[in-house]
Formats: C-alpha cells, sequence, structure tokens
C-alpha cells in the first residue's frame, strides 16, 4: 500500500531527548514551527543541513520512532494577539492549562494538545472607530472591546502599512474569528479580525523609543526609594535560593501601577503559579477596582514541564507585554528565572554539539540575554496617534552557588538599568527584601529628583542620600566592631551604628506577609524616611552633650520608629507627630539629667 | 515501521552501561528493551537514542558479561511498574520488583514510572499545617501537607533520627488518618535500612508502608530509578487511592552521583563539578511529583534526605535541589557537637509553604510573628558568639551579652528536645515566649503591640494583676 507523501512532509532519522533529526525537509525554513510524529508534536526547526532539518520539539518524545512524518506549517513560532490574553494561565507555547487539563482529561499533562490561546466562541462588544473610505495606517486604532481592566485597542496590524476601510461591522458583540473590518491595500482586499498572529522572536515595531522618566512604583521601601525603576525600564534580580527573588517579583507584579503584568513562570516551582492562581482573583487592582488577575497574563512552565518551552516561554511573554504596550498601556513583565531559560539555551546548544563557551554556555549567550532586555522601553506607539507605552522587565537571575560571578549574572548586569543584588546572610537573618544596599545600582535615580517633589511634595531623593550615607558610614563601623566589639566604639559611632540599625528595621525590612507593610505609598514612604533621619539628626547633638549612648539605645520613641511602618496610611501622620513628640520629650529628659 | 515485539541477535557495542546497535531502524526513543545472554542473564535497559542507522540502549545494571552475541527484545513500551493497594506492607527493589519473598503484585494497573507533569493550574496549594511535634520545625520551619521539605545534611549527622521522628509524630491537627509512607534508601547501607524498618515496625506503620530498597552494593544504574519507582507508587496511593503520603527518599546525593556518572559515560558535556547540565530539570522532574491536586483528597508530602558533600551549602546537589524544593531543613555539625539534638540550625533553613499553613485557625495567631522574632534574635545572638571567640565575652556591650544568653538558651530550650519527645504547637510557642521575654520589649521589633499584649509572659502577668 502506498501513501500519498506531501511534499511538505518529511521523515525522522534519529530521536535524542528533545532533540530530532529529519529528512526530506528541503524548502523549510530555519524558526519554522513542524509537527513531529505520529502524535504531532509541537517542534521548531533550529539548524538545516542540506534536506536535513534539525528540530527542537517542544513536547517529551518518549515513544516516537525513526520513519515517523514531520509536518511543516510554513511558519514561525507565533503568539496569537487579541483579547481574551488578560486572566489567562498558559503554557511556554501560549496553550491556556485549564484548556490542556479538559482535553487531558485530567490533572496531568499530555502529549500533542492543540489549543490556540484565545477563545474563539467568546464575544467581545465591539466599538468601531473608523467608517469606510477612511484611510488607516498599521497601529491606527480601528475601534475597541472591553477586556478585563483595561480598554483593548484593536489596532491596524503591523503587517498591513498602509490601506483604505471598505467595510466596517456595526457596534455589537463579536467573536475574534468574525471580521470587523475589511480593508483595501496594493496586495487587495484583507479581513481585519480582532486577533493576528506575530512572530515571538520579532520585536514588534514603534516610532520611537524614549528615555523612561517615570518612576515605577513598587510600593516596596527599597525599591522604590534606593534601587528604584522606571516605566519602560530594566531590572535584574539576582540571588542564591531563598534570598527573596520570587517573593519580590510576587509583591510588583501585585503593586506595581502598571495597566497590565506579564508574569513568566519559567522553570520554578508549580506551587509558586498556584499561590499567585489562588491570590490574583482575591487581589483587587487599585487603579480599575477588579481582580489583579483581570489585568494579568500567566505564563506557567514550571520545572517539570519540558525544558524547550522554557526558552519559547520568555519570548512569548514579552511579546504580550509589548502588544498591549502598542496600546498605549504600561506593561511591566517579570520573569521567574532568566536563569533557567539560559539553561534551557544551554541544554539544546550542548545537544547540537555546539562549541561551548564559559561555564558551558554558547558563545551567543551575550546577545541572547540582550535580545530580551532590549525589548523593554518606554516608546510612542504607531499609527496616527500621539501615545506612550512602556514595557518594564525585571528578570530573576539564579546563580549556581549563589555567586554572581557566574555567565548569566554577569552578562544580564550589563544590559540593566536596576540591579538589586540579594545577600544569603541578610536572608537568614530575615531581612526581607534581603536587597544588598552596597551591591545593587539603579542608574534611574539621577532622573526621579523631580518625580519625587511632585509627587510627594519631598526631595527623597536628598534624603535616600543622606540614608546611603548613614548606612555606608555602618558598613565600615561594623567592620571595626567585628574585630574589637562594639564596646570598644565611641559612643558618637555608636549612635551612628544605631541609627543605621533604626532604617534597616524601620524602613528597608519589608514584610510581604503583612497585611499594612505588604504596600507603602510614596508619599508614607517619604514622611517615613525623613522621620527616622531625623533620630539621628536630634540624638547626634545629645552625645556631645555627653548623654550616654546607652540610655539613647533604651528610649522609647525607638520602639515606636521602628514600628512606625506597620501603620496604616490614614492613621499615618499622626502617628509620626506621636513618634516625634515622644522623641522630643525623652530626649529633654536625659538633657536635663546631664545638666 | 516498529520493531516492537521484535527480538534481534547481536550487538556492536558494549561501552560502560550503553550498549550500541545498528540496523534496528524502528525503535522507540525511551523504549525498554530486555537484553539476554547466551548464559541466560537478563538486563533491562531503555533506548536514550533512537536512530535509523544508530540505536543506544542505556543498560539497567552491571553491563559485565555482555557481550555481541547477546539478544535484545523491544517491548514498545516505556518502563512501567504494576500498581496497586497490595504494594503496603511490601517491599521491592530500585526497579520495583518485590524482593520479601512475597508474591507478585497484582497490577490494578501499570504506570510510566516518569510520570506525568502535574498541570499548574490543577494543583491545589497546599496550606495545611502538618503537626510533626518538633518545635524546630512546627515553629520556625513549617511543614504542610504537600510540601517537598528535605533535610540537609552531613554524614555522622542525626538525619535519619529527624526523618524517623517526624515520620512517627506527624499529624494533620483535625485529620484522624495517619500518613502512609513510602521509603526509598537510593545507595544506603544495610544499617540504615535497618534503623528505618525497626523505627517503622516499632510505632506499626509497616503495614502502611512501602519499601523501596537500592542498597550501595545494588547496580548504580538503578539508584536513577528508584526514586522515579517510588513515586510512582506514592502518586497512585495518593492520587488515585486518596491517601496521605509522606515519601521520605534517602540518600539523594547518591542518586546524584549515579547521574553524574551515567552522564560521564554518555560523555555528555559537564557542568559545575561534573554534574550534568541538566540536573536540576532532572531533579525537577522527581521533586515536583510532590503536592496536592485539585478535587483529589491525597497528598504527597516529600522529605528527601541529602548529605552535602564537604558540609558544603553551595555544592551543586544541595544548590540545585535548594532552588528546587519549598525550603531546606538545615542539620549542623557544631550544633550536634555541642550534643543539640536534634541539631537544626534555623537561619539557613526555610520552609517556603509556611505563610499560608499558620496562624489563626490553624496554629495560633502570633505564631507568625514569633517565628520571625526568633530568626532575628538568634542571627543576633550567633553574631555575638561569634565576637566572643576575638574580643571574649567582657568585650561584649550589655546588648550583646543579652544575645548570647538568648541564643544558648533558644538552643538548649528550644530547639533541643528529645527523640521520643513530642511538643504540640501550643507547647512550641510558649517555650519561644519564655526565652523571647528576657529581650526588652524594644528589641521586639517584629511583634505587633496587639500580639505583645496578649502574649508576652510579663504583660500577662501584669493585666492579670490589674484584673485582680
Ligand atoms: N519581602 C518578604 N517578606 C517576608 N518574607 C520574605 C520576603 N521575601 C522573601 N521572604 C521569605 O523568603 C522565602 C524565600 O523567598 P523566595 O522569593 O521564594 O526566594 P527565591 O525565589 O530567591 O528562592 C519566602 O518563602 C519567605 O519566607
Ligand atoms: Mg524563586
Amino acid at each position: 500500500m502506498s501513501e500519498l507523501v506531501y511534499e511538505s512532509k518529511g521523515i525522522i532519522v534519529h530521536i535524542k531527548g528533545p532533540v530530532v533529526e529529519a529528512e526530506g525537509m528541503r524548502g523549510a525554513k530555519i524558526r519554522e514551527v513542524v509537527y513531529v510524529g505520529e502524535e504531532r508534536l509541537i517542534g521548531e526547526i533550529v539548524r538545516i543541513e542540506g534536506d536535513k532539518a534539525i528540530i527542537q520539539v517542544y513536547e517529551p518524545t518518549g515513544g516516537v520512532k525513526a520513519g515517523e512524518p514531520v509536518e511543516r506549517t510554513g511558519e514561525p513560532l507565533s503568539a496569537e494577539l487579541g483579547p481574551g490574553l488578560l486572566g489567562q494561565v498558559l503554557d511556554g507555547l501560549g496553550r491556556p492549562l485549564e484548556v490542556i487539563a479538559e482535553k487531558a482529561g485530567g490533572p496531568f499533562i499530555t502529549r500533542g494538545i492543540k489549543a490556540p490561546t484565545l477563545p474563539r466562541d467568546k464575544k467581545w462588544q465591539w466599538t468601531p472607530l473608523v467608517k469606510p473610505g477612511d484611510d488607516v495606517v498599521a497601529g491606527d486604532v480601528l475601534g475597541t472591546v472591553p477586556e478585563g481592566s483595561v480598554t483593548h485597542k484593536i489596532m491596524l496590524p503591523p503587517t498591513i502599512e498602509k490601506a483604505k476601510v471598505i467595510e466596517v461591522l456595526p457596534e455589537g458583540d463579536y467573536t475574534i474569528e468574525e471580521p470587523v473590518v475589511v480593508v483595501e491595500h496594493i496586495g487587495g482586499k484583507e479581513e481585519v479580525k480582532m486577533y493576528h498572529k506575530w512572530p515571538v522572536r520579532t520585536p514588534r515595531p514603534f516610532k520611537e523609543k524614549l528615555a523612561p522618566v517615570e518612576l515605577l512604583v513598587t510600593g516596596q521601601r527599597v525599591i522604590d526609594t534606593f534601587f528604584p525603576i522606571v516605566k519602560g525600564g530594566t531590572s535584574a534580580v539576582p540571588g542564591g535560593f531563598g534570598t527573596g527573588k520570587t517573593v519580590t517579583l510576587h509583591q510588583i507584579s501585585k503593586w506595581a501601577d502598571a495597566d497590565v503584568v506579564v508574569y513568566v513562570g519559567c522553570g520554578e516551582r508549580g506551587n509558586e503559579m498556584t499561590d499567585l492562581l489562588h491570590t490574583f482573583p482575591k487581589l483587587v487592582d487599585p487603579k480599575s477596582g477588579k481582580p489583579l488577575l483581570e489585568r494579568s497574563v500567566l505564563i506557567a512552565n514550571t520545572s517539570n514541564m519540558p525544558v524547550p518551552a522554557r526558552e519559547a516561554s520568555i519570548f512569548m511573554g514579552i511579546t504580550y507585554a509589548e502588544y498591549y504596550r502598542d496600546m498605549g498601556l504600561h506593561v511591566v513583565l517579570t520573569a521567574d528565572s532568566t536563569s533557567r531559560w539560559a539553561e534551557a539555551l544551554r541544554e539544546l546548544s550542548s545537544r547540537l554539539e555546539e562549541i561551548p563557551s564559559e561555564r558551558g554556555y554558547p558563545a551567543y549567550l551575550p546577545d541572547y540575554i540582550a535580545s530580551f532586555y532590549e525589548r523593554a522601553g518606554r516608546i510612542k506607539v504607531r499609527g496616527r496617534r500621539d501615545e506612550l507605552g512602556s514595557v518594564a522587565v525585571i528578570g530573576a537571575v539564579s546563580p549556581s552557588g549563589g555567586d554572581l560571578n557566574e555567565p548569566v549574572t554577569q552578562h544580564t548586569m550589563r544590559y540593566v538599568g536596576a540591579f538589586w543584588a540579594l545577600d544569603k546572610d541578610l536572608a537568614f537573618k530575615r531581612h526581607f527584601p534581603s536587597i544588598n544596599w552596597l551591591r545593587s545600582f539603579s542608574k534611574y535615580t539621577g532622573g526621579l529628583k523631580e518625580w519625587w517633589i511632585k509627587n510627594t511634595g519631598h526631595d527623597m531623593m536628598a534624603y535616600r542620600d543622606k540614608a546611603m550615607d548613614l548606612l555606608q558610614r555602618a558598613s565600615s563601623l561594623e567592620e571595626v566592631a567585628r574585630v574589637v566589639g562594639e564596646a570598644a566604639l565611641s559612643d558618637e559611632n555608636r549612635l551612628v551604628l544605631l541609627s543605621a540599625e533604626l532604617i534597616k528595621e524601620g524602613f528597608l525590612v519589608q514584610n510581604a506577609y503583612h497585611e499594612v507593610d505588604t504596600y507603602c505609598s510614596p508619599k508614607k514612604q517619604a514622611l517615613l524616611l525623613k522621620t527616622l533621619l531625623e533620630f539621628y539628626d536630634r540624638a547626634r547633638p545629645i552625645i556631645d552633650a555627653g548623654v550616654p549612648i546607652s540610655r539613647i539605645a533604651e528610649m522609647k520613641s525607638l520602639g515606636l520608629l521602628r514600628r512606625l511602618k506597620f501603620v496604616p496610611e490614614e492613621e499615618f501622620e499622626n502617628a509620626v507627630k506621636e513618634a516625634i513628640a515622644q522623641l522630643e520629650a525623652e530626649i529633654s529628659s536625659l538633657l536635663a539629667e546631664v545638666r | 515501521m516498529s520493531v516492537y515485539g521484535l527480538t534481534f541477535k547481536g550487538i556492536d557495542q558494549v561501552k560502560g552501561p550503553l550498549v550500541i546497535m545498528r540496523g534496528v531502524p524502528g525503535a522507540a526513543y525511551e523504549e525498554v528493551v530486555r537484553i539476554y545472554s547466551e548464559d541466560g542473564r537478563e538486563w533491562f535497559g531503555q533506548v536514550l537514542e533512537a536512530g535509523r542507522d544508530k540505536v543506544v540502549i542505556q543498560v539497567l545494571g552491571d553491563t559485565e558479561g555482555l557481550d555481541s552475541n547477546a539478544m535484545v527484545k523491544f517491548t514498545g513500551s516505556t518502563l512501567k511498574i504494576p500498581v496497586s493497594d497490595e504494594m503496603l506492607g511490601r517491599v521491592f527493589n530500585g526497579a520495583g520488583e518485590p524482593i520479601d519473598g512475597g508474591p507478585k503484585i497484582r497490577a490494578d494497573d501499570y504506570r510510566d514510572i516518569n510520570g506525568a507533569p502535574i498541570n499548574p493550574a490543577k494543583r491545589d496549594y497546599p496550606d495545611e499545617f502538618i503537626e510533626t511535634g518538633i518545635s524546630a520545625i512546627d515553629g520556625m520551619l513549617s511543614l504542610v501537607r504537600g510540601q517537598k521539605l528535605p533535610i540537609f545534611s552531613e554524614s555522622g549527622l542525626p538525619h535519619n533520627e529527624v526523618a524517623a521522628q517526624v515520620a512517627r509524630q506527624a499529624i494533620v491537627p483535625g485529620k484522624a488518618e495517619r500518613f502512609s509512607i513510602v521509603f526509598a534508601a537510593v545507595g544506603l547501607k544495610y544499617d540504615d535500612v535497618l534503623f528505618f524498618r525497626r523505627q517503622f515496625e516499632e510505632f506499626g506503620a509497616l503495614s502502611r508502608s512501602v519499601l523501596f530498597l537500592n542498597l550501595a552494593n545494588d547496580p548504580v544504574i538503578e539508584r536513577i530509578t528508584t526514586p522515579r519507582v517510588a513515586l510512582t507508587a506514592a502518586e497512585y496511593l495518593a492520587f488515585d487511592l486518596g491517601m496521605d503520603v509522606l515519601v521520605i527518599i534517602t540518600d539523594m546525593t547518591n542518586y546524584c552521583e549515579a547521574l553524574r556518572e551515567l552522564s560521564s559515560a554518555r560523555e555528555e558535556v559537564p557542568s559545575r563539578k561534573g554534574y550534568p547540565g541538566y540536573m536540576y530539570s532532572d531533579l525537577a522532574s522527581i521533586y515536583e511529583r510532590a503536592g496536592r491536586i485539585i478535587g483529589r483528597p491525597g497528598s504527597i508530602t516529600f522529605m528527601p534526605i541529602l548529605t552535602m558533600p564537604g558540609g558544603d551549602l553551595t555544592h551543586p546537589i544541595p544548590d540545585l535541589t535548594g532552588y528546587i524544593t519549598e525550603g531546606q531543613i538545615f542539620l549542623d555539625l557544631d550544633l550536634h557537637n555541642r550534643g543539640i539534638y536534634p541539631p537544626i540550625n534555623v537561619l539557613p533553613s526555610l520552609s517556603r509553604l509556611m505563610k499560608d499553613g499558620i496562624g489563626p485557625g490553624k496554629t495560633r495567631e502570633d505564631h507568625k510573628e514569633v517565628s520571625d522574632q526568633l530568626y532575628a534574635a538568634y542571627s543576633q545572638g550567633t553574631k555575638a558568639r561569634e565576637l566572643v571567640q576575638i574580643v571574649g565575652e567582657a568585650g561584649l556591650s550589655p546588648r550583646e551579652k543579652l544575645y548570647l544568653e538568648f541564643a544558648r538558651r533558644f538552643e538548649r530550650e528550644f530547639v533541643a528536645q528529645g527523640f521520643r519527645e513530642r511538643r504540640n504547637i501550643e507547647e512550641t510557642l510558649n517555650i519561644a515566649w519564655d526565652i523571647l521575654s528576657i529581650l526588652p520589649e524594644a528589641e521586639l521589633t517584629r511583634i505587633s503591640e496587639k500580639t505583645l499584649n496578649k502574649f508576652h509572659p510579663k504583660r500577662r502577668i501584669a493585666a492579670q494583676a490589674e484584673g485582680e
């Protein structure tokens, strides 16, 4: 019996883990998506040698045999972009996990499941903004639909540069498969639906990249005040296991003042995704008043899911982020962990027998990391509208052995604007977030002075410098104290230690699980830091007057100051007044004693 | 064009645990094969590379005695074991075959030992407190039902005792049923196995446990299958039969070493210290099998034991493990040498799932704050202790002396307890308050005013006096 073989079908000749070789693939393109074997597993062509293609398969290949077919699709790995992304939980290839569960008929993930990202049967409430006869260019808004907590703009996709509108569906409810607009361009007529596909490894176009200048408020004090990130900025969070990377990213995805959040769980724990799935529907987005889940896209490609899909998941995520950016929205993408993503690359590279560079990573690792972070930014959107959008990217880095000198951390450091170095010793003492104030940096602080003054009325960057100075002095004094003991230091120096301790306990330490402390507004941050700095300013003169440090350390007001952060925003100003009044009273009585 | 069911005579090459064959074009990737030598010996193997021109097979067991005349039979299936409730009370080897002289298991089903990933959207969040009766764990590293929490140890430390004590004492408060136990020994000495067996026997758990034994003198390659076989059994008990299963696997370091050996036999490019670059993902495929599933009653709580080579926490084995598991219980040589049992050093230890498993309605409302404060204070205390080494106790400030005393009492009264001593969570937290109350209240910055009022022993006494 002979079988009709399509020209586009190849034959598997070798299988080794996720890497499959197929022959009869002439004409196939690099990065083309293919279906591998009888079960039609999803794969991507990563190398072409004559009529042979090397394929990276995104699903487990157990049971696949030489001789089975490979089907070509002619398309690169793409993201589906349109209404229906928000609130979804997707795997690294953009398949909704709920649909996978349905099709698999149980809680375990099986192979060969095809599930489109966007729901096909859901109807969206379409409001057209163009009419027949209008000239439109790529990026122009054709109409809108409400989606979750945003107004989703249906734009002329980047693939159509210029066109004339011929037909428009009237206001009403439609699925994404219905052509809401028909346009005519040089190539002829084209139907425009509410969604289109975009290759995930290609950045989406924009008019112009602008310098990012606006603080991305995260509500995390040590970040906003000491090592801020801006809308459209980039940041890396490196740290050994248990230092707080994931909690930091969770906090940001909960509290950041963004319109849309894309959370990519890449090669990490299943229960951490479950945690988000449990909390996001319950937490309310202060901006829209809707559940947080409705402004979020979650990608879960956990550590036990196929490794190659980790590699894809980050590009999938950044493509979603760019799409919402193009609507003129502010987007935050958090990726936990970019190290697992780089390791997936290393694994593929080693299976392809490429020459390894540092620690087995391929020599092109830096370009690869750059290709991700460079898709962040604040931009002018395309189309004839004067709108800005941004994508901020925050990536966790999991250095092996906690050693920040390894290649992924080092290369990442070169491309990010902020660097939050997590510190094992701080984590061991439960000083969280364990962001080390001496080893972290943010290149954005310079531009934010005005922002703080305008938004809080405080010159926060000046407070920051003052606090930083105290912390640095304390750190060198601690070195000395480690050798001679604290008791051997002068009272003046011990006051520096005490004041720095107050800033650490009272400001830097922030408990993600405390109902008040979990979020701190910029206004509260400013007033809190100002108040804590006053302790040093007021105690300093009385040391000169001869009050012993031991008496100062016993002051009741110190306890009040240390716990000020737990006071809710509404009561905060009053609590500050009380604490300062008590501090003043205690200081006068101490002074009276020595006089 | 499958070779399923076919037998081939003759192999081209034997290289360590690998067998290479040519001219078997239809072999399936990861398919299991049986290999027979002319003198009637039998091996298990698995297809590692399936090519039209070349098939590479990884053989389980020692390949000595294998030669080019061997017969190879392709089974068309991946590695599966029979599962049923008859496994309870039985002992198996690392390939899942009974070794207790009893009959074969009447299979309810056959399951692939690699399992399949749990869909993250179908996981149920673990948030039920397990009371182990050990203060350091319950108070500061609370274990929850469905968590994976390893013990990081060193050879010579009592990790077996700690694991056995947990197995003996663990209960979910309010639930009548006890944990079933799946125990797997990976490259263990017989003495250690005997210890666990006696323990299970002594507290009457043998009939609700399943043992998988790969001893030190058993084939190294079976160390790769042992944990997987054990978890396959555990998954069946938990997610099919609805049992709460506690899985103890020891020593995962032997597993990792077997993985390294195998990788080097395959001539793969090694990552740190010769361990393969995929060890993280490989370990994750084991550890992530713990958990709970929406709509199913059972759970897998996983307490693997590993010994840190050279006591080094940054060694690739504990390092990669810590990146995967939901915390770690760190046993400390120094505490052990000072006679503290269990020698748990809480500072490098962590339970990531503690936050949702404790608090009002689960343990007690002050639990979280007390735990945070204990960490902060004990860390101050250890800092003071280091200082004593340099400047002597006389060089300490009064505050530092207080913390030194705190650390001493914390270790002696809170951490230390008997192997047979079971403290409930109330007792644990009360001991904590006793020790915390030697510090001035201004130092208790992690505890709110409200909690201080309700639980601080001095305030309670004062409140009582006022009331009278
Ligand atoms: N801001 C925080 N507040 C309170 N606890 C924290 C905070 N950050 C981290 N932790 C604690 O540290 C543990 C480990 O944090 P996690 O983010 O999971 O670490 P990593 O991702 O670096 O391994 C958490 O389970 C939690 O107990
Ligand atoms: Mg993490």
